[in-house]
């Protein structure tokens, strides 16, 4: 693939020999060199072939029962793109798209269907990603044993944010679920590189997210929060396999933001009621995020979860304190006045819910915040 | 971009810091200097550095603008950031990569602007 140096023709062939792959491997046996036959194979097809296939993705899906890893020829050219799409070097929305074009296999359109974006912003910005990756030279290649740490923490950081971006916006139906695509990729990086216990922690995250999917709205597409979730139709067997996986990530004694993450989702997971939530479990965790990131709205989660444990009035002073950083974040407002209305001051909760609702444009949140405010 | 086994690509990387604070009479700046020299020297013999130079200062810079047809001559650096580029180094390496682990063994305190040059 190096020796191709041209970004768009790299990709088409890893995804078209991978395609062939499917076809051939199950049928001939897997070749003696995996990765010469690709190449060759890939060349003597067109290159419009993945463009024709459109579940690419199910399809890549069955190939990966197989045991696929790094060390292998597939394995280690699929790495090499994820790496080079989500290169510190590009900015952090051409890395996601980069990312869902050229490892998801997403056409132009598709990816702005998601990002409820114009199509032609998305090719602007592929086409800037790939020009820069061309002109200043990004690799295509898994970083050395000493930036490896740093470099798997910025495609976790991708992943993240595609999963957000497709979890709060999974309301409105015609959008594609990028959290599923995220979940996806997060399956393949664990795979790929399965002594990374954060690239574990994140799927166990994603995992035990999903798991409530079914419950976070109402039929009419109102959001439900968690206190008022009907838990019966959480998904007992992705509770079950997220906290599998964030055993697995235990175990290697390297904990980190994504596995502490995933160890509160747990608890909300395993609570069979709202009232039997261990909020003082779910305190420490979030103490211990607090250490690790330092980030101003995990110290507001920390707060919700504080006012379970010390009451309301020591949990809206934790809250006011960062009124500095995050007055223009609208769950900062909305947790306000949760507060404020748990204190019995009515007035001052629907002043904090307005400013909230000013801050949002999500129209399942809007929703919500009207209805409390009462407009 | 890149051929078989032997690839190179040149960058410029630019070293950019607040040159009021760069004072060569101050004895840590002269303990930068030795460590400066030193990472020259370093990667001069592992034969990834083609060129590199130290500026003087800002307050010795002339702009020159040429605006329609009309040319002129101004005391002072181009931009009025009080960031400013201290000295440059070209490279010759692999990829992106290997020049942005280059950048971070850099041993004093600045910003480092990485651009590739065009090649004929």
């Amino acid at each position: 693939m190096r020796s191709l140096g041209d970004w768009d023709l790299a990709e088409e062939l890893v995804q078209d020999a991978l395609v062939a792959a499917l076809e051939h491997w199950p049928r001939d046996g897997i070749p003696d060199t995996p990765g010469a036959w690709l190449m060759t194979t890939a060349r003597r097809k067109g290159i419009d072939r993945l463009r024709r296939e459109a579940r690419y993705r199910d399809k890549l899906a069955q190939l990966q029962e197989e045991p696929m890893h790094h060390g292998s020829a597939l394995g280690d050219e699929r790495l090499e793109l994820i790496f080079a799409c989500c290169h510190p070097a590009l900015p952090r929305e051409s890395q996601i798209a980069l990312t869902l074009r050229s490892v998801v296999g997403l056409t132009t359109a598709e990816i702005a269907r998601a990002f409820l974006a114009p199509e032609a912003t998305i090719a602007q910005r592929l086409v800037r990603a790939k020009r820069k990756i061309a002109e200043a030279a990004i690799p295509m290649r898994v970083p050395d044993a000493e930036e490896l740490p740093d470099r798997v923490a910025e495609i976790l950081g991708v992943l993240y944010l595609m999963f957000n971006e497709g979890y709060v916006a999974s309301a409105a139906g015609e959008r594609r679920d990028l959290a599923d695509d995220a979940r996806w990729l997060a399956q393949l990086i664990v795979r790929l590189m399965p002594d990374e216990p954060e690239a574990i922690g994140l799927l166990a995250l994603m995992t035990l997210q999903l798991a409530r999917a079914a419950a976070r709205f109402s039929p009419d597409g109102r959001l439900v929060l968690l206190a008022d979730q009907d838990r019966s139709r959480w998904d007992p067997r992705a509770v079950a396999e997220g906290t599998a996986l964030l055993g697995r990530a235990g175990r290697m004694r390297r904990t980190g933001p994504y596995q502490v993450q995933a160890a509160i989702a747990a608890c909300h997971a395993e609570a069979r009621s709202w009232n039997e939530t261990d909020w003082t479990q779910i305190l420490m965790l979030y103490e211990g995020l607090v250490r690790m990131t330092g980030s101003p709205v995990v110290r507001l989660n920390r707060a919700i979860a504080l006012s379970h444990v010390a009451g309301p009035a020591r949990a809206l002073e934790e809250v006011e304190a960062l009124d500095g950083e995050l007055a223009r974040y609208h769950l900062y407002h909305a947790t306000r006045a949760a507060l404020l209305r748990d204190l019995g001051r009515a007035a001052d909760a629907r002043a904090a819910d307005r400013r909230a609702l000013a801050l949002t444009d999500n129209p399942a949140e809007r929703a919500l915040l009207s209805e409390r405010i009462g407009a | 971009m890149r051929v078989d086994g032997g690839s190179h690509v040149k960058y410029m990387l630019m070293f950019i810091s607040d040159d009021s604070s760069w004072d060569p009479s101050k004895p840590e700046i002269q303990a930068a200097y030795a460590r400066i020299g030193a990472w020259f020297e370093e990667h001069r013999s592992s034969g990834k550095i083609i060129g590199g130079e130290e500026l003087k200062g800002t307050n010795t810079a002339t702009t020159i603008r040429r605006r329609n047809g009309k040319i002129t001559v101004t005391d002072g650096p181009f931009s009025e950031s009080k960031e400013a580029i201290g000295g440059y180094a070209l490279v010759d390496v692999t990829d992106l990569d290997e020049a942005i682990a280059m950048a971070k063994t850099w041993p004093v305190l600045s910003a480092i602007e990485i651009r590739p040059l065009v090649e004929r």
